[in-house]
């Protein structure tokens, strides 16, 4: 027979852990909503505050396996690494409209975030003003989302680097991270394992003649 | 399973003069000395009347790309794996009706990754590889060469950017290609990509890509078998043409 005591604290005891059961679990899920409130806390739209200015958006042609430079007029940020975010976001931005020359979902909010890493020279060392790596991380709905083909996801790749290129010449390698990860490919046909030089994307990489 | 081909080899001849004269020659007469000797001048000319031994194959890799797991693009009711699959299946028809060795990475819906796509096709020692594909967006034939940056050729080669020492022919042979499409006519886009397969190939490879042909002159979807041909039948014509340039066979 067990004493009546001892029940009761059984009761309490079980009681309590399925009070802080639920309130970890409560806890745990409002840390990750405050963890992807803050992905997204980099501005994709710059503040209209602040002054335009002119950027080269490398822009794909599914028609003729090109990309081919268009000039827009942008507000954008001062912080390299969100003005960054919001030229490829205003390059998406063109691929979803629905008249796109290459059609692709998704638009600004396609790109989670870009990080821009100074590289190191041979000696280990790094130049102030030296050579960075762009790691661009897409979302995993834009991947979702692409239409799968060995052309199309080339031009997307190859105009996002020669978009960087072109707008931040300091940018010489690219990486694309999906969701955060590593990914093999964007939609079963462009290698996103390799780092691509965007001096490959500068030259004339699409619609060349052998 | 990987296609297997038996490739005939030539057999090894002797120099048409390596007949040795009998020790005992020198005892026979004058007569039997010209005879001998009249006969050891008739064996050249009969050498060169001996039918030649058979020419190595022209051996042509064809890499239907996904399969198995991996169904590649979705082209309206088909896969894109099911579409190389068929157009694999056809260009080998074509091809060996020419006369040349076909070595494929698969003939069913099984899954092969690039690295094995790769070793099938440096195994094949191919005179050209083909990786196929199929898409909505774009127009025609997109051909696709590596991106890597070309290199001299070395006797060993890092397996992910071997292709490198073959770019410069990759590019001819997309040349080739991209004429006798045209001369088909059906519209070429010609590009550079990374893709891991062609990247470890040891040969003149490149991808080929079929998109609809929305030209305005003639509009035909994927499906369209008139389309199917004309594109196979191309492919073909250009192979043709590239093993008369690779053997230096006179331009008809």
């Amino acid at each position: 027979m067990i004493p009546r005591h001892q029940t009761v604290l059984f009761i309490l005891l079980l009681v309590a852990s399925v009070l802080m059961g639920g309130l970890l679990w409560n806890q745990l899920r409002l840390a990750h909503r405050r963890l992807l409130q803050g992905q997204d806390s980099a501005p994709t739209q710059a503040p209209q505050v602040a002054p335009a200015e002119q950027a080269t958006l490398m822009a794909a042609n599914d028609a003729d396996n090109t990309v081919e430079p268009r000039i827009l007029s942008l507000p954008l940020p001062q912080n390299p690494e969100a003005r960054a975010r919001a030229v490829l976001g205003k390059l998406l931005d063109l691929y979803a409209a629905p008249d796109a020359a290459h059609p692709v979902p998704g638009g600004a909010g396609s790109i989670a975030q870009v990080f821009l890493v100074p590289i190191a020279d041979a000696g280990g060392k790094l130049a102030p003003e030296g050579p960075e790596l762009a790691v661009v991380n897409l979302t995993g709905a834009f991947a979702a989302g692409h239409p799968s083909g060995l052309e199309t996801e080339t031009l997307t790749v190859l105009s996002v680097c020669a978009t960087l290129n072109a707008n931040f010449p300091r940018v010489t390698q690219v990486r694309f991270l999906v969701d955060g990860q590593p990914r093999a490919t964007l939609a079963g046909h462009a290698d996103l394992t390799r780092t691509y030089l965007t001096a490959e994307s500068a030259a004339p990489a699409a619609g060349d003649r052998p | 399973m990987p296609g297997r081909m038996f490739i005939p080899r030539p057999i090894p001849s002797q120099g048409a003069g390596s007949v040795s004269l009998p020790h005992s020659a020198g005892r026979l007469g004058y007569l039997a000395r010209a005879w001998v000797l009249l006969l050891c001048a008739a064996v050249p000319v009969l050498g060169a009347q001996a039918p030649s031994a058979p020419a190595q194959r022209f051996v042509v890799l064809l890499d239907p790309a996904h399969g198995g797991d991996d169904p590649g693009a979705h082209l309206g009711p088909l896969a894109e794996k099911a579409y190389t699959l068929a157009l694999s299946i056809r260009l080998r028809s074509l091809l060996m009706a020419r006369g040349f060795a076909v070595v494929t990475t698969r003939d069913s819906d099984a899954s092969v990754d690039s690295d094995r796509r790769a070793g099938i096709a440096n195994n094949a020692n191919a005179m050209a590889c083909l990786s196929l594909h199929a898409s909505e967006s774009g127009s025609g034939v997109h051909l696709f060469v590596s991106s890597l940056a070309p290199i001299e050729a070395r006797r060993f080669l890092p397996w992910k950017t071997a292709q490198a020492a073959w770019i410069a022919r990759s590019l001819t042979l997309a040349g080739t290609i991209d004429s006798a499409l045209s001369h088909a006519s059906v519209p070429v886009a010609l590009g550079r990509t990374a893709l891991p397969a062609i990247d470890s190939m040891t040969c003149p490879a490149m991808a080929v890509e079929v998109a609809p042909d929305r030209s305005s002159n003639a509009q035909a979807g994927l499906d369209d078998p008139d389309y199917q041909t004309r594109v196979a039948e191309a492919l073909a014509a250009a192979l043709v043409e590239w093993r008369s340039e690779q053997r230096g066979d006179p331009q008809p």
